[in-house]
């Protein structure tokens, strides 16, 4: 196995252990604002579970975006990045890493809590396999393609707004097929076509995105 | 022939050489433009169901078509910018990015615009109009991170890359919305536009189309002209750095 892969993963792993408070965040973030629906919307669990494939979508994933910026932020204000990438290892398989990490403290908790949230939402239980299995897969592409977003923006300081504004287009189609192949399994519909267009997305994404966010992070650092 | 590529990718002989064109393109475009829009708003037949409302499309088709090629041209303009690293490209780019967002926004609204007569409300979640609208965001996510860093020469690497993604993205956007679409087809509103037009309403189409293009071009053009001045403006030493360094310029 890689080194260079491996002495970052463990690292970023338990550097996220070690900030306990910081993990639990998305999940928390991800909870209260499932909470706000019923409060805003209705009560009514009919006219809930119709929406809560959507509702349960957009929230896991604006709850991965705003733990983006937790990504790269640190060890770019410590210089740890910059050591990163003088290292004499490729920094894909690293950058990977750290992605994968990521993916591992956010994408993972809130898809093995987006059931027990769903059945507050009264989701249809034909839905539960299709929600956690596109969860699972959907989340590691927002992930991906959120560290281009995180990498890109990254010598701008903590800028807000910004990274949402230029990630969230590109999250669209994961959430186009991740939200419609829940509706489609309550429906009683097959989801193999949508879930398989998922993993292909997941496939593409694993190749393009650590590339590109190595690019951007070597250019971070130039500033 | 290298030699010609790099005199074609300086930013001088571009300016002087974009000066002596332009007017002539300008011409063009006008020529073009005017004549689509009078034969296109004067003398093409009223559309049977449609009545004249229908002639927005005049406006509606071309700049929709330059807003997707222009997604591709500021991309390419990036990569090219990136990988040879070429002054002139990355202008390209930065010039392209307003000028296409414009283009997509106009598509936007003239569709709004033509949305009211004939569905009876100004926006639909049409699959071709989420996907023009998604596009959009794209455009302005592109514009705001070139904005957003004050280095130049990173900005621009950034929103390159940035742009470069999103054109893996695009394919990818129209094909997931189309998907979704046809899930959720509504039983009351459909896009019915004529398979085949009539070729008396198509012929000043192809006019507006060409005239587009044009009308893309001088926009790019004056654009990049802007930035050329400003960038050698700002930083007269490089100015002076960049010609006394060049050892092929005229």
């Amino acid at each position: 196995m890689n080194t260079g892969f491996m002495v970052i993963f463990r690292r970023d792993l338990l550097v996220a252990i070690r900030h306990r408070g910081d993990l639990a965040n998305p999940v928390i973030f991800f909870f209260i604002v499932i909470v706000l629906v019923p409060l805003g919307l209705t009560p009514e669990s009919s006219k809930l579970s119709e929406i809560a494939p959507g509702i349960l979508w957009v929230m896991a994933l604006l709850a991965s975006l705003l733990s983006l910026d937790s990504l790269f932020q640190n060890d770019y204000d410590d210089g740890t990045l910059e050591q990163i990438i003088i290292l004499p290892q490729p920094l894909y398989f690293m950058v990977l890493a750290k992605i994968i990490v990521h993916w591992l403290v956010t994408g993972l908790p809130l898809s093995l809590l987006a059931p027990i949230l769903g059945m507050m939402l009264s989701l249809p239980d034909a839905g539960y396999p299709a929600l956690v299995l596109s969860l699972l897969m959907g989340t590691a592409i927002l992930s991906l393609l959120g560290a281009v977003g995180a990498a890109l923006t990254l010598p701008l300081g903590k800028e807000g707004l910004l990274l949402p504004l230029i990630v969230m287009p590109l999250y669209m189609p994961v959430l186009i097929f991740g939200a419609n192949s829940v509706q489609l399994a309550i429906n009683g519909f097959s989801v193999i076509g949508p879930l398989a267009t998922i993993g292909s997305l997941l496939a593409l994404s694993l190749i393009v995105a650590p590339y590109v966010t190595a690019g951007a992070l070597r250019l971070s650092i130039q500033g | 022939m290298w030699q010609w590529f790099h005199r074609l990718a300086s930013p001088r002989w571009f300016y002087q050489a974009s000066g002596k064109f332009l007017p002539w393109i300008s011409m063009l475009g006008l020529f073009f433009i005017s004549l689509g829009l009078v034969w296109g708003l004067g003398f093409a037949p009223q559309d049977a169901k449609q009545g004249n409302s229908f002639r927005i499309i005049y406006i509606h088709v071309p700049s929709s078509f330059l807003a997707l090629v222009g997604y591709y041209i500021m991309a390419a303009a990036g990569a090219i910018a990136i990988i040879w690293k070429i002054k002139l490209a990355d202008m390209v780019m930065k010039a392209a990015a307003p000028i296409g967002a414009a283009f997509t926004f106009v598509a936007l609204l003239t569709g709004a615009i033509w949305g009211k007569p004939t569905w009876g409300t100004y926006w639909i979640w049409d699959a071709r109009i989420t996907s023009m609208l998604i596009l959009f965001f794209l455009y302005l996510g592109v514009i705001i991170l070139q904005s957003s860093y004050e280095h130049k020469g990173l900005s621009s690497k950034a929103a390159a890359l940035l742009a470069l993604v999103g054109t893996v993205n695009i394919p990818i956007i129209y094909k997931s919305v189309d998907w979704w679409y046809t899930l959720h087809q509504p039983a009351t509103i459909r896009f019915t536009e004529a398979p085949s037009m009539h070729p008396d309403m198509f012929q000043p189409l192809l006019v507006m189309i060409v005239g587009f293009y044009f009308l893309y071009a001088i926009a790019l053009v004056a654009s990049i002209r802007v930035e050329i001045l400003h960038r050698e403006r700002r930083t007269k030493w490089v100015q002076d750095l960049v010609f006394t360094n060049k050892n092929n310029d005229p």
